[in-house]
């Protein structure tokens, strides 16, 4: 009864597994096929997939997400020092924690909508900030960030006998995870993929369509025999506990908590991730997540001599401008390069990257198909 | 009529906003199975009246009883639990969705009540409800129409959509806001026959309307409401034949 999709849906799901799975391989072209990447497109893809459910389907647009990042590393890092370094209590505690969070925060925040919303749950965030920052450094320890040390009791790991040399690593039964390794990108590839699979479940099922229907009218809502209020309060769960669980990958990769996390800039990046692929669309926000976390850490490490490598075909008189020119929006300007294309993309894409996908399948589906009459005015499945 | 089978009763009800008395100890009881027609000049408190019954709006002083439950403190969504749908008069539908799915979502909420969490049974395997939505957007003429988006239908079919979206719930009692309002003659007369169809299933209905054509047609019991009190109350030819309607709504139009 869970596992029941359609057959579109199964085609979707597999071909996403595929994607993902295979990236070390695909992604080698583009420079991006090392593990401490891709587990960070895992891990953000993770976040924005989660905050889309929320956004993209109830159209609550939330500033505050970041806070669940920040008490999914925290709940995790205490798991490590306390109980065992094996990766999947951390996970669950982070997740619950996280949930718990949720409901207090979406139960004041949800009383309001549209801006008035958004303002609450960034007001959420940066009080979530200070405390870790500043007030309660004896559970976060401020500045520094939560560290594992050799001090740290492990009930479980020391009652197992696990008598380790310096810090140990985060681990799988014997499988480590932490530090940049192949493992620890798989391990975060299957839970994107298992996040995935529930991501589908939710937009196809009855509680998805009343989410849309919340976003489309919610007075015909109420007059209709719903009470609203729990499906927002259900949906802002769901949304912060994906990103409490994204929270904990992050620690999972690499075991520390700083505050940093919870800053209301990072809260803003998935927005702006989910509105670049496609708010509402399955596929979209992660691939928004890719795109952002693949310009943060390639586009970023460009500078004057590599444009002067690209370019060196050129007579020097028009690279030297040219490389000029470019190197405002490469290395420390990749920002600049990446609000260039989010202008592009709401000014001529409102429906992001996922809507050019369409339109390019459109174009070639009325080129290519003489005889099929074309499909004019027919929904769009949220894919 | 005997009071036992009265299924909504508005005791002395009124609501002031501000300096304006929108209704001034309005008393109506709406017999089982009638259609029972509201009419009066604008500004009359017709839709406050209607407003009042859902919850949107509370009395000042009075109560609505509905079905022996009164509704004073009821949210609007349990209101609706209870068996009171209503079609407005600019229609309440979700223009982002398939007309479909607008249809569907009523009828999840008969079904399931107020909340449930069903993340992981799929629409699709929903046949039951999808069947019943495709009957009822068949019963307005929709059909054929079911996977366009409704914000792209003309407000006389976003009205048609409205009531399919009530008629899916089997109310105990239906309340229209003038029903008929920017349709066409052709599509107003199509609505009356749906109306006198369902009136056949013995569904009670409240009806604000201005056009007489509608109103005589298919009222049992009329009220009139002038300035924010019922006026006459009464069997339509009676209220056709009461000189003080005339002065105070007819005669508007028939002068």
């Amino acid at each position: 009864m869970a596992l029941n999709l359609s057959k579109q849906d199964w085609l979707l799901f597999l071909g996403f597994a595929l994607v993902v799975l295979t990236m070390p391989i695909t992604l080698q072209p583009l420079g991006a096929a090392y593990p401490a990447l891709m587990q960070k497109f895992c891990i953000f893809g993770i976040f924005a997939l989660g905050f889309n459910i929320l956004f993209g389907l109830t159209g609550y647009l939330s500033f505050g997400h970041a806070a669940f990042i920040g008490i999914g590393s925290y709940a995790a890092v205490w798991m490590f020092k306390l109980l065992t370094m094996n990766a999947l209590p951390a996970i669950f505690f982070s997740m619950i924690v996280a949930g718990l969070v949720a409901v207090v925060i979406g139960y004041v925040a949800l009383r309001r909508s549209g801006i008035y919303f958004s303002i609450l749950t960034l007001a959420f965030a940066q009080m979530f900030y200070n405390l870790a920052y500043s007030v309660l450094t004896p559970l976060t320890n401020g500045e520094t960030g939560l560290q594992l040390t050799l001090n740290d009791p492990r009930m479980l790991d020391n009652m197992a006998g696990a008598a380790t040399g310096g810090l140990p690593r985060v681990e799988l039964f014997g499988i480590g995870l932490s530090g940049g390794g192949y493992a620890g990108f798989y391990f975060c590839a299957v839970i994107l993929i298992l996040c995935f699979f529930f991501a589908i479940k939710i937009f196809r099922s009855p509680f998805g369509l009343m989410l849309r229907a919340l976003k489309s009218n919610q007075n015909r809502m109420r007059y209709t025999g719903f009470n609203n209020r729990p499906y927002l309060l259900a949906a802002f769960v769901i949304s912060g506990v994906y990103a409490g669980l994204a929270g904990s990958l992050m620690a999972v990769t690499d075991p520390l908590a700083g505050a940093e996390r919870m800053q209301w800039t990072a809260s803003g990046e998935v927005v702006l991730m989910t509105i670049l692929g496609g708010a509402g669309t399955l596929v979209g926000p992660i691939l928004g997540a890719a795109v952002i976390k693949y310009f943060e850490n390639i586009f970023s490490a460009f500078n004057e001599q590599t444009l002067h490598r690209i370019f060196d075909f050129l007579p020097d008189s028009i690279e030297n401008p040219l490389v000029s020119v470019l190197s405002l929006f490469v290395g420390e300007g990749w920002h600049l390069t990446l609000g260039v294309i989010f202008v592009l993309i709401v000014i001529f894409l409102p429906g992001g990257i996922m809507e050019g996908f369409r339109r390019l399948s459109g174009l070639f589906n009325r080129g290519g198909g003489g005889g099929k009459p074309a499909v004019a005015s027919h929904p769009q499945p949220a894919e | 009529m005997s009071s036992k089978n009265i299924v909504l009763h508005v005791a002395d009800v009124s609501k002031r906003f501000g300096g304006l008395k929108a209704l001034t100890d309005v008393d109506l009881s709406v017999a089982e199975g009638t259609v029972h027609a509201i009419i009066g000049p604008n500004g009359a408190g017709k839709s406050t009246l209607l407003n009042v019954c859902i919850g949107r709006i509370r009395p000042d002083q009075g109560h609505v009883v509905f079905a022996g439950t009164t509704l004073d403190q009821q949210r609007p969504h349990e209101i609706n639990q209870l068996g009171v749908s209503r079609v407005f008069q600019t229609p309440e539908i979700f223009p982002d969705l398939s007309l479909l799915d607008n249809v569907m979502i009523p009828a999840f909420a008969k079904r399931d009540g107020a909340y449930r969490f069903h993340a992981l049974q799929s629409v699709e395997s929903e046949s039951e409800i999808r069947e019943a939505a495709e009957f009822h957007l068949g019963d307005v003429g929709l059909l054929e129409r079911r996977h366009q988006l409704a914000g792209s239908l003309s407000r006389g079919d976003k009205r048609r959509l409205e009531l399919a979206m009530c008629l899916i719930q089997k109310p105990k009692l239906l309340l229209l806001d003038e029903p008929t309002a920017g349709m066409s003659r052709h599509d107003t007369n199509m609505t009356i026959e749906l109306l006198k169809r369902i009136k056949a299933r013995g569904m009670t209905k409240v009806i604000i309307e201005h056009d007489m054509h509608v109103v005589f047609s298919l009222a049992d019991r009329v009220s009139v409401l002038a300035q924010g009190r019922i006026i006459a109350d009464g069997l339509p030819d009676e209220v056709r034949g009461n000189p003080k309607v005339k002065e105070a709504y007819l005669g508007e139009a028939h002068a």
